[in-house]
């Protein structure tokens, strides 16, 4: 696992290189002189304030993605009526394109950290209950059975059977709700808030600051990736046990 | 005569289905008694599984009541029943222990107690060199072997087994027998052991229950007439011969209905 993660670090760097060499020092800032950038750029006060606003507003929007998707997809899961009657709406609203609902959280919220937040959740919040809704309706009868048998309480019902059991499939959903999430916040705050790296990538592009774009680009990048890679490594580790 | 453990009266269950009722099951008239090991046969398909669930408590009858230790049985399962699915019922995120211990932790027993019957189950089913492994690591029968151990450290009174050696090999089938009339034995529980196992049912049990094809009745109910020190060698007596031989006689014509018209 270790070796082949390494090689395709290299071979996109080795990429980068070379649609810099292509397109110019003017479309694109090499990679060496991003990290170089990057590196000088982080321990600036200046920079960390843009990373705060956008590591909060995202805490947040995750936070509430989550809760609000666990909540929604174990509720409705739980019952063959509440499946039938909301998972339409579900998978309507996750066909969506979010971006049609940014005027009205604008309306709603105004410029600023609510606004970025409201933007991050709705991204996250769809996928994450459609993913635990079906991990609930997946769970094997004969555990709702034996759970029976040892005469458990709802609750612990829930807890020690129903989400253990689901666990995999939900993991599958708190992925996609991350980088969802992600997207969301960071596309809010491109058009209305003053702070955050959204808003910063937005300003560099106004003036056309290769060096900016690429540094931020690749934050996030790594930041996504990262976090995306370590939550599939513990999905796949739950998986092999099923 | 002593009040039977449990008893059924004039049970019936008909499944509500898209083409209609469908009549899985009775009228049913069966007592179980105490301490004994009984078995049900029948073709596939004819309500076995069906009965079991509604004495273990986990599904209603439609007509006609079933009571455990006199007490009619509600919407819950009661205390004191334990039951072996016929699928693999381990729970696949915890190890074998957790797995065992997972309703022994829930009653009112001591730390040192469960560990002392965890211990005993583990050693009874072979299973000491597997406390830590996951069930995904263990065949099918080792896991239905977790699922029994699951079963007997809660002490159940009345233990209730639907095909629970269904995947398992003949030889293994036959060794899982005989750890399955030790555990009857040590612990005095009523056994009710459902199997299509023409040879299963009459090593195993002091009376055997044949099962007519769906909707399915009790056609008649064989006592064997074995000691309670039998096991697995019993199948080389002629009277195991004889007593197959009349189950055989009995399911023939059922089996043959369960084919369908064209066999
Ligand atoms: N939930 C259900 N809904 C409709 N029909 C069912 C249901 N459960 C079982 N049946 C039907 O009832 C009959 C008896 O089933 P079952 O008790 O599982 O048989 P067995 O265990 O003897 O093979 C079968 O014809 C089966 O298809
Ligand atoms: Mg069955």
């Amino acid at each position: 696992m270790k070796a082949p993660l390494a090689l395709i670090v290299l071979l996109l760097l080795l990429l980068w290189q070379g649609v810099h060499m292509l397109a110019g020092p003017d479309a694109l800032a090499p990679p060496l002189q991003t990290i170089a950038y990057l590196g000088a750029q982080l321990p600036t006060p200046e920079f960390q304030a843009h990373i705060l606003a956008t590591g909060s507003a995202f805490a947040l929007a995750v936070a509430i993605a989550i809760a609000g998707g666990l909540a929604i997809g174990l509720a409705t899961g739980l019952s063959q009526t509440a499946t039938e009657v909301v998972e339409p709406l579900l998978l309507a609203g996750n066909s969506i394109p979010k971006i049609a609902l940014y005027p009205i959280v604008l309306l709603l919220f105004g410029i600023g950290m609510p606004a970025k937040v409201a933007f991050g959740a709705i991204h996250g919040v769809i996928p994450v209950a459609i993913f635990t809704m079906s991990a609930c309706r997946n769970i094997a009868p004969v555990l709702l059975k034996s759970a029976a048998v040892m005469r458990l309480s709802r609750l612990d019902r829930i807890g020690s059977i129903l989400l253990p059991a689901a666990l995999p499939e939900i993991v599958t959903g708190l992925r996609m709700g991350f980088s969802l999430t992600l997207i969301g916040t960071v596309l809010g705050e491109m058009f209305g808030a003053q702070s955050g790296l959204g808003y910063l990538l937005m300003t560099a592009i106004g003036l056309q600051n290769t060096q900016v774009i690429m540094a931020v680009t690749l934050l996030l990048v790594v930041f996504a990736a990262g976090v995306s890679t370590a939550l599939l490594a513990y999905e796949r580790r739950l998986r092999s046990r099923t | 005569m002593a009040a039977p453990h449990v008893s059924m009266r004039g049970v019936t269950r008909v499944f509500p289905t898209q083409k209609g009722a469908l009549h899985a099951l009775g009228p049913v008239d069966l007592d179980l008694r105490k301490g004994e090991f009984f078995a049900v046969v029948g073709p596939s398909g004819c309500g076995k599984s069906t009965l079991l669930e509604m004495i273990a408590g986990l599904a209603p009858p439609s007509a006609g009541t079933v009571e455990f230790e006199g007490r009619a049985i509600g919407s819950d399962v009661p205390d004191g029943v334990g039951v072996v699915f016929q699928e693999n019922a381990c729970f696949p995120w915890l190890n074998v222990a957790d797995n065992i211990t997972f309703g022994l932790r829930r009653l009112p027993v001591a730390k040192d107690e469960v560990a002392r019957r965890l211990d005993y189950a583990l050693g009874l089913m072979g299973l000491r060199d597997f406390a830590a492994a996951y069930p995904a690591q263990l065949s099918g029968g080792m896991r239905q072997r977790v699922c029994i151990a699951r079963t007997l450290v809660t002490q159940p009174r009345l233990i209730l087994l639907d095909e629970p050696f269904g995947a398992l090999d003949q030889q293994t089938r036959l060794l899982m027998g005989d750890e399955l009339l030790n555990l009857w034995r040590a612990t005095g529980a009523t056994v009710l052991l459902i199997t299509h196992a023409l040879d299963e049912a009459a090593m195993l049990a002091d009376r055997v229950a044949v099962m007519s094809s769906r909707p399915g009745c009790i056609l008649e109910i064989i006592e064997t007439g074995w000691s309670a020190d039998r096991d697995s060698r019993i199948v080389s007596d002629p009277a195991f011969g004889a007593v197959t031989g009349k189950l055989w006689g009995l399911l023939r014509d059922q089996s043959l209905n369960a084919l369908g018209p064209a066999a």
